[in-house]
Parts: structure tokens; C-alpha cells; sequence
């Protein structure tokens, strides 16, 4: 027996970053709001207090700040020929968990995407001609400018404090900055993070060999930072613990740092726990969702709760899943091209060469999630890719990001993995190693994309996201080039042991690369090609946004939440300017 | 939902005692986990090895976590077979990986030399866990590969390095081996220097070492 509950003027379906951001604008534009969150809702003063949060055992090992695959996860299989197998623990990517989502636990680097990457199929074709981007390549321009949405980036980058030096301020190129950058309105709201030793020498090594460096645009404040909620940022203390971490000092913008205390004082504002969403019910001839299905999992009481307006940000896997069961729009099949609910997914190709310098303290356990200095040089198209026979790029970057002793140990390759000799290694170099990685893009293919599995089930019965996904010929070419630049910087810096990975093979979900899943509820001009339109309104019902890098057609080679954040206030703007005025669709499908 | 790991004994005075009583390991399990133990970090001149810093106390204590029951991870069948990319595949959770690898190891040890693995001379041990680390070692019960690299080898890798509330690290003397400050973590002052960090390691509980 489902208990229906009040109406309400709009739903949130998970409360991470863009759960919080839009909670945040239809509160200002009067709206009454209720936020459903799967996870808890912890409160950071008691959660993440010292001396328990530096616990790198039950927080980096165990991941208690993450979604556990018993909750919900997904299957995997490389292509349509193979049965997908369900990922039991989490490895390559780890979801986020409870309000605040991955904004809790993030390292905070806080990049936008190129202004070539928000129209690339288009850019790529005039620069190299249509006929050179292979066909089975489903890259697409995205339907925001770059120039639309600078003030929506600046607004987010606000929001967090960034620190950072800007590369390009209304076109002129900033000395110290990323010269290939956008064009911004102004500077950071703070200045760049001291710099570690070990970003010292890789920035001097990169200028040696003629690329530009620059600090990491990072969410950790160099300085304490009041935002323009009135909510207070603590200055970081470089304590080393961001990834995987709640931040003590509140010196790493999350929604906790950013928004929720606002929230937690606004009576329009109800943000329940605990609630796990398993439907949203779709009247298909209005072209409307009418209201939420979840179940408290106080209780095990299932609800129903009516909205005028749904909002769904819920991440990549939430946003697709409830999509694909709750039978809006149509799934998109690989074979046949056609539908568009799990289209274009994407990951990231990331890569790495391992470093020791013998005679240099790196002191690497000193650091925070955004530390380091990169150079964009080999990113995006940001270099000349005529002959190369792949598209896309990647930064290069030294980071310091916490070498916690359970998980950072490096060993000069060759170094057996126990014993006698790898004791004597990892005493010897423990202080002395350092990590170059890759950031790579990732460029949407006919093949990956996700649907509904046919023979697992999650907690609540319904078929787990299956995810059908591999690296490309692009992806291992690009990764093989970037990677490549990478050792070229180690040498450069007088490395006595390189280590260089780049990326190959098949995918594997098992080691950690990234959480930057992306797509499948991709936006775009045409709905036969996309979930949502430029508002991030889906064609298939007005009253329905979705938010998060679940919209992008592709992933660059750049960290997604600075995006991500700038389309949540983008998406924001629409609701509020546009369709509260006349609920219908923004764009005629 | 995410079952808390922290529910754990609280630390002893003396984390690595030898009157430590194992409330999951048999007798000739814990004879066993102590023996590789010992061969995976040895004790030599570059500080304690695992036996040492307490890491089958560890282990043991980490069978009483909802980790160790497999709650965390998602096992619901059916269970195929499938390549190392797609990840752990198995129904086992890790206390029966334990209760079943310790077992199959004994018994291929005990089939071919009439001794069971502790009571080898420390370089056959190590002959023998090379062979298990490359598979070579076959079990009808498990993949023994899976149960060295996964389970055997990490999580003593997990108690050498991780906090002494859970057991092992004894002293911090991993940390102080390696040059890590433990939990001290407030490097605004040093990060910019290109010096050794002046201070030694402290723990959770607020012990300096």
C-alpha cells in the first residue's frame, strides 16, 4: 500500500551538488521543495571530526562515504556479444553516497571544458573536415556556447572559493595562467595553492621543454572565503585527505561548505534521507511526470510524493536508471542507431608515468585533492591532431594530492610486490616518489552505452544499469600520445626510475581511474539524437530536468564538476525565467 | 545504508602481543596467517616485519566487520565465470576466502612436502607463495591467485600501514620506516619546503611516536 503524500511544487531526486544548487534557486524563486536523498545525511561538525575522518582504512578502503554495490550498482560487459557481469565492489569509479553526494568526498579540481569542447563535432569538421571523424565516433556540439555559459562557470567557481590563476581574462592571455582556456570575466575568486615541491619541478621542467604550466584550479581555498551565500570556507591545511575524505577545516567547497547550511534555515526546504527513489510515475499522453515513488528506508514504507516539477540529479547511473525503468523516452539501441536513453556514454582515459627523484623531499603525504601544477598543452584541440590518427587529448599534471600509506607506496617498476626487496624499496622511496597523470577525454562510441540488465536485480527488484562499454582505437592512440608527453616531462625533471601506463587493453573495472562516468541522458538540438534539450528539459516531458554529467554527448579530458555545476545554475535559470512563466515545453520537440 | 566499519575492539595496550587469543582463526589458521605474514613483510633491519606490527591481529579483527561478511558488496547470483576486468566474481565472502584458502594452500603444501605450510623452512615458503601469486597453485574451492592478491596480501598491506586502532601497525613503526607523519596533518607551514618533515607520527588515538 503506497501513502501518497502532499503535493509539492517541485521534487529532487538525490542531493549532491546540482540537488543542492537547484533546491537552493527554486527556494529564492519562492518554490516549495523537497529533496530526496538515498544516503544519509550526515552533518559534517560531527562526521568528519578530527581525528577520526583522517582514517584512511575505513574512509579510502573501505569507502564509508561511498555508495556500497549492495545498495545499488551496475553490470558491465565489454560489447553486445558478451553476458554483462555485475561490478560486486566498486573499483575504477566510486559513487557517491548520502546528501552532499560526491561533492562530500571529491578531490575538488574545478576545470571548465574549452570553448571547442562545447561544439566539437562542428570544430573538428571545419578544422579537419567532416569526413575525418570516423563514423562511428558520435561526438556532437554541444547546445550551449561556451560564451552563454561563462557566467553560469563564474558562478559556480564563486559558489566554491576556486583558487586558481586565471590564462585568459575577456581575451587577453594572463601570464601564470592556462593560456588555452576560455575566456573568463574575471580572476579566481582566490589565489593559486602554495605550490609543492614536487609541482616546482614538474612546472620547470614543462616550461624547459616549452609547455605552459599553471596551478590547478582547485575547491580547496588557499584562503579563508566567505561566498555570496554567506557561507564561510576555511583556509586549507594541505592535510593530504581530500579524495574519499569529508574536509574537517571546511576549506573543500561541497555542497556541506557551500550551500546545505543555507538550506538546512530554509522552511521551503525539506530534505529527506534515506529516501530511495524507485520510479517516477510518467503520464505519457500529458507529457509529464506526476509524481516520485520511493521507499523510506527507516521504514520500509513505500510513498508517493506529487510535484508540479521533477528534477532529476541523481548522477550518471541514477539519472539513466530511472529514465530507462520508469519507461520515459525511448531506449537507444546500439544496432539499430535509434532511440536516445543511454546514448553516448562516456568515461575518462586516464594514464600515468610513476616518478622517483632520489635526492628531492617530496614530502608527498602533504597536499589536498587540487594540489599541482598542469599543462594543457595536449588537450582537447588545443594541438594540431592532422596525422595522428585519434581525436582528443588530456592535461598533463604533477599532483599532491596525500600519499596515504595503505594506498601510495610506489616502487621503481620491476620491484617485486612483498618481501625482503620490495621492503627495502619502499623504505628508500617512499618520500621520493612522485605520480604525472593523465586526464583524458573520452569520445562518445556507437557500441558504449547503458540499458537495462536482464538478469540482475537491485534491492528493490528492479533490472540493474547495464553498462556496455570499451575503450576505442581513439582512446588507446590518444592515450599512447598523451601518456607519451607525461614520461617526456619525468625525464625532463632527472627521474632515476620512470614508470609509464598508458592506458590499454580492455576496460577494466577494477583498478581506481576516475569517477567521471558521463552521458546517457545526453542534451542536445535534436530530439532524436538526445534526452534533453538546451534547457536540460526533457522532450519527453516538460515538467522533468536533468542535471549532472549525465547530459554531456562526450567527456574532455577535464575534471566534470565545473561543468556540471555551470549547467545545474544554467538549467536554474531556464525553470525560474522560463518555464515557471508557462509550464510547457522550451523548445518544441 | 553504508554499513559502518568502524565497529571494530578497541585497541589493546600492547597491539601486537603474543598472548593474542584469534576469535575467528583456528589454531592451524592462525599458524598459517602468522607464518605468511612473516614471509610478506619480514622482519629485518629496515624495521619490524608484519608479525611484528600485529597484522594477524589485524586480520583476525577484521573478520568481525560487516566487510568481512560480504555485506558491503553486491551478491546476488547468478556467478559466472569471467576475466579479471570484470572484477571480483566469486560468492565467497572474505571469511570464507580465508577459511577456504588457508585450507587449500595447507593441503597442497602438506601433499607434496608432508608438512603444512608453517612448518616449512622461510625459503620453500617463499617459493611457495610466488607460485600461488602467478597461479600456479590450483584449488577446486577458489581461485588461490584471487585469495593471495586480493585478500592475503592486501589486507596485510592494509594492518602494516593503517592506523594502530585496528591492530597492527604497532608502535607506528611502518610509518616511521617509510618517513609518514600518521594523522598529523597540518602542513600549511611545510608544504612549500623542499626539506624532510621535522616531526614523527601520530596516531588516531594521539599517540606520538
Amino acid at each position: 500500500m503506497t501513502r501518497r503524500l502532499k503535493e509539492v511544487d517541485a521534487v529532487l531526486v538525490g542531493m549532491g551538488w546540482t540537488g543542492s544548487i537547484m533546491a537552493r534557486e527554486l527556494s529564492r524563486a519562492g518554490l516549495s521543495v523537497v529533496g530526496l536523498e538515498r544516503g544519509q545525511d550526515r552533518k559534517p561538525a560531527d562526521a568528519f571530526a578530527l581525528p577520526g575522518i583522517r582514517d584512511e582504512l575505513r574512509y579510502a578502503l573501505r569507502q564509508e562515504l561511498m555508495l556500497d554495490p549492495a545498495v545499488q550498482t551496475v553490470t558491465l560487459r565489454h560489447d553486445d556479444s558478451q553476458i554483462a557481469q555485475p561490478v560486486r565492489r566498486f573499483g575504477s569509479f566510486l559513487p557517491g553516497d548520502g546528501v552532499g553526494g560526491m561533492g562530500t568526498h571529491w578531490n575538488g579540481q574545478t576545470y571548465r571544458f574549452l570553448p571547442s569542447d562545447h561544439k566539437l563535432r562542428s570544430h573538428l569538421s571545419q578544422r579537419y573536415g567532416a569526413k575525418a571523424i570516423p563514423e562511428d565516433m558520435m561526438i556532437a556540439d554541444w547546445p550551449i556556447g561556451y560564451d552563454e555559459l561563462e557566467g553560469h562557470y563564474a558562478r559556480f567557481e564563486a559558489l566554491c572559493g576556486i583558487s586558481g590563476k586565471a590564462g585568459n581574462i575577456r581575451g587577453e592571455i594572463q601570464e601564470g595562467g592556462n593560456p588555452f582556456e576560455g575566456w573568463r570575466s574575471g580572476e579566481y575568486p582566490n589565489k593559486p595553492l602554495k605550490s609543492s615541491q614536487g609541482g616546482v619541478l614538474f612546472a620547470a621542467a614543462a616550461k624547459s621543454l616549452g609547455y605552459h604550466p599553471f596551478p590547478s584550479p582547485a575547491a580547496n581555498a588557499s584562503n579563508p572565503y566567505t561566498n555570496p551565500e554567506g557561507v564561510k570556507l576555511g583556509g586549507c591545511q594541505y592535510c593530504g585527505h581530500c579524495e574519499r575524505f569529508g574536509c574537517e577545516a571546511d576549506a573543500k567547497a561541497s555542497p556541506q561548505t557551500t550551500l546545505l547550511p543555507v538550506l538546512a534555515k530554509d522552511p521551503r526546504v525539506e530534505i529527506r534521507d534515506l529516501a530511495y527513489v524507485s520510479k517516477l510515475n510518467y503520464d505519457r499522453k500529458a507529457k509529464r511526470i506526476t509524481s516520485v515513488t520511493y521507499v523510506d528506508l527507516r521504514t520500509g514504507e513505500e510513498l508517493e510524493q506529487p510535484a508540479g516539477l521533477v528534477i532529476l540529479s541523481a548522477w550518471v547511473f541514477g539519472n539513466t536508471h530511472l529514465m530507462l525503468h520508469s519507461g520515459i523516452g525511448t531506449a537507444y539501441d546500439a544496432k539499430t542507431g535509434k532511440g536516445t536513453v543511454g546514448r553516448n556514454y562516456c568515461y575518462q582515459i586516464n594514464s600515468g608515468a610513476q616518478l622517483f627523484l632520489e635526492n628531492e623531499e617530496l614530502n608527498p603525504f602533504m597536499g589536498t585533492g587540487a594540489l599541482g601544477m598542469v599543462i594543457d598543452d595536449f588537450n582537447g584541440d588545443n594541438f594540431d591532431h592532422s596525422g595522428l590518427g585519434f581525436f582528443g587529448g588530456g592535461y598533463v599534471t604533477l599532483n599532491t594530492l596525500g600519499a596515504r600509506p595503505i594506498s601510495f607506496r610506489p616502487v621503481p617498476p620491476g620491484t617485486p610486490a612483498w618481501g625482503k626487496e620490495w621492503k627495502a624499496a619502499t623504505a628508500k622511496w617512499y618520500r621520493h616518489g612522485a605520480t604525472i597523470s593523465v586526464q583524458g577525454s573520452n569520445y562518445a562510441s556507437r557500441g558504449n552505452h547503458l540499458d537495462l540488465d536482464p538478469t540482475y536485480r537491485d534491492p528493490l527488484g528492479r533490472p540493474l544499469l547495464r553498462m556496455t562499454y570499451n575503450f576505442t582505437d581513439n582512446d588507446r592512440k590518444m592515450s599512447a600520445f598523451v601518456t607519451g608527453k607525461a614520461a617526456e616531462i619525468a625525464k625532463a625533471m632527472g627521474a632515476q626510475h620512470v614508470g609509464v601506463r598508458a592506458r590499454s587493453g580492455d576496460f577494466d573495472v577494477v583498478p581506481y581511474q576516475t569517477s567521471h562516468n558521463t552521458g546517457g541522458t545526453p542534451m542536445g538540438s535534436d530530439p532524436h539524437t538526445s534526452v534533453v534539450n538546451r534547457y536540460l528539459q526533457s522532450w519527453d516531458a516538460h515538467n522533468l530536468f536533468v542535471l549532472g554529467s549525465s547530459v554531456f554527448p562526450q567527456n574532455a579530458g577535464y575534471n566534470p564538476t565545473g561543468a556540471v555545476g555551470a549547467l545545474a545554475y544554467w538549467a536554474a535559470d531556464a525553470i525560474v525565467g522560463k518555464y515557471l512563466k508557462n509550464p510547457s515545453a522550451l523548445i518544441p520537440a | 545504508m553504508a554499513a559502518s566499519t568502524s565497529e571494530v575492539a578497541p585497541p589493546t595496550a600492547t597491539p601486537a602481543s603474543n598472548d593474542y587469543a584469534p576469535s575467528f582463526f583456528t589454531p592451524a589458521e592462525w599458524a598459517f596467517l602468522n607464518a605468511a605474514c612473516a614471509r610478506l613483510i619480514p622482519n629485518d633491519d629496515n624495521g619490524p616485519g608484519a608479525v611484528e606490527l600485529g597484522v594477524p591481529q589485524f586480520i583476525d579483527r577484521q573478520m568481525g566487520t560487516p566487510w568481512a561478511e560480504g555485506a558491503l558488496w553486491y551478491m546476488q547470483g547468478p556467478f559466472l565465470e569471467a576475466k579479471a576486468e570484470f572484477g571480483y566474481q566469486s560468492a565467497l565472502t572474505p571469511k570464507q576466502q580465508y577459511r577456504l584458502g588457508i585450507k587449500a594452500i595447507d593441503e597442497a603444501v602438506q601433499a607434496a612436502t608432508g608438512k603444512p605450510f608453517a612448518a616449512l623452512p622461510p625459503t620453500e615458503q617463499d617459493a611457495w607463495l610466488k607460485r600461488i601469486e602467478k597461479g600456479e597453485v590450483k584449488s577446486d574451492a577458489l581461485s588461490l591467485k584471487s585469495f593471495f592478491g586480493s585478500f592475503l596480501l592486501k589486507n596485510t598491506m592494509e594492518g602494516a600501514f593503517g592506523d594502530p586502532l585496528y591492530g597492527g601497525n604497532k608502535d607506528m613503526a611502518a610509518w616511521k620506516m617509510i618517513g609518514h607523519p600518521g594523522v598529523r596533518a597540518d602542513y600549511l607551514e611545510f608544504v612549500a619546503e623542499a626539506k624532510p618533515y621535522p616531526y614523527g607520527p601520530v596516531s588516531l588515538h594521539g599517540k606520538r611516536g
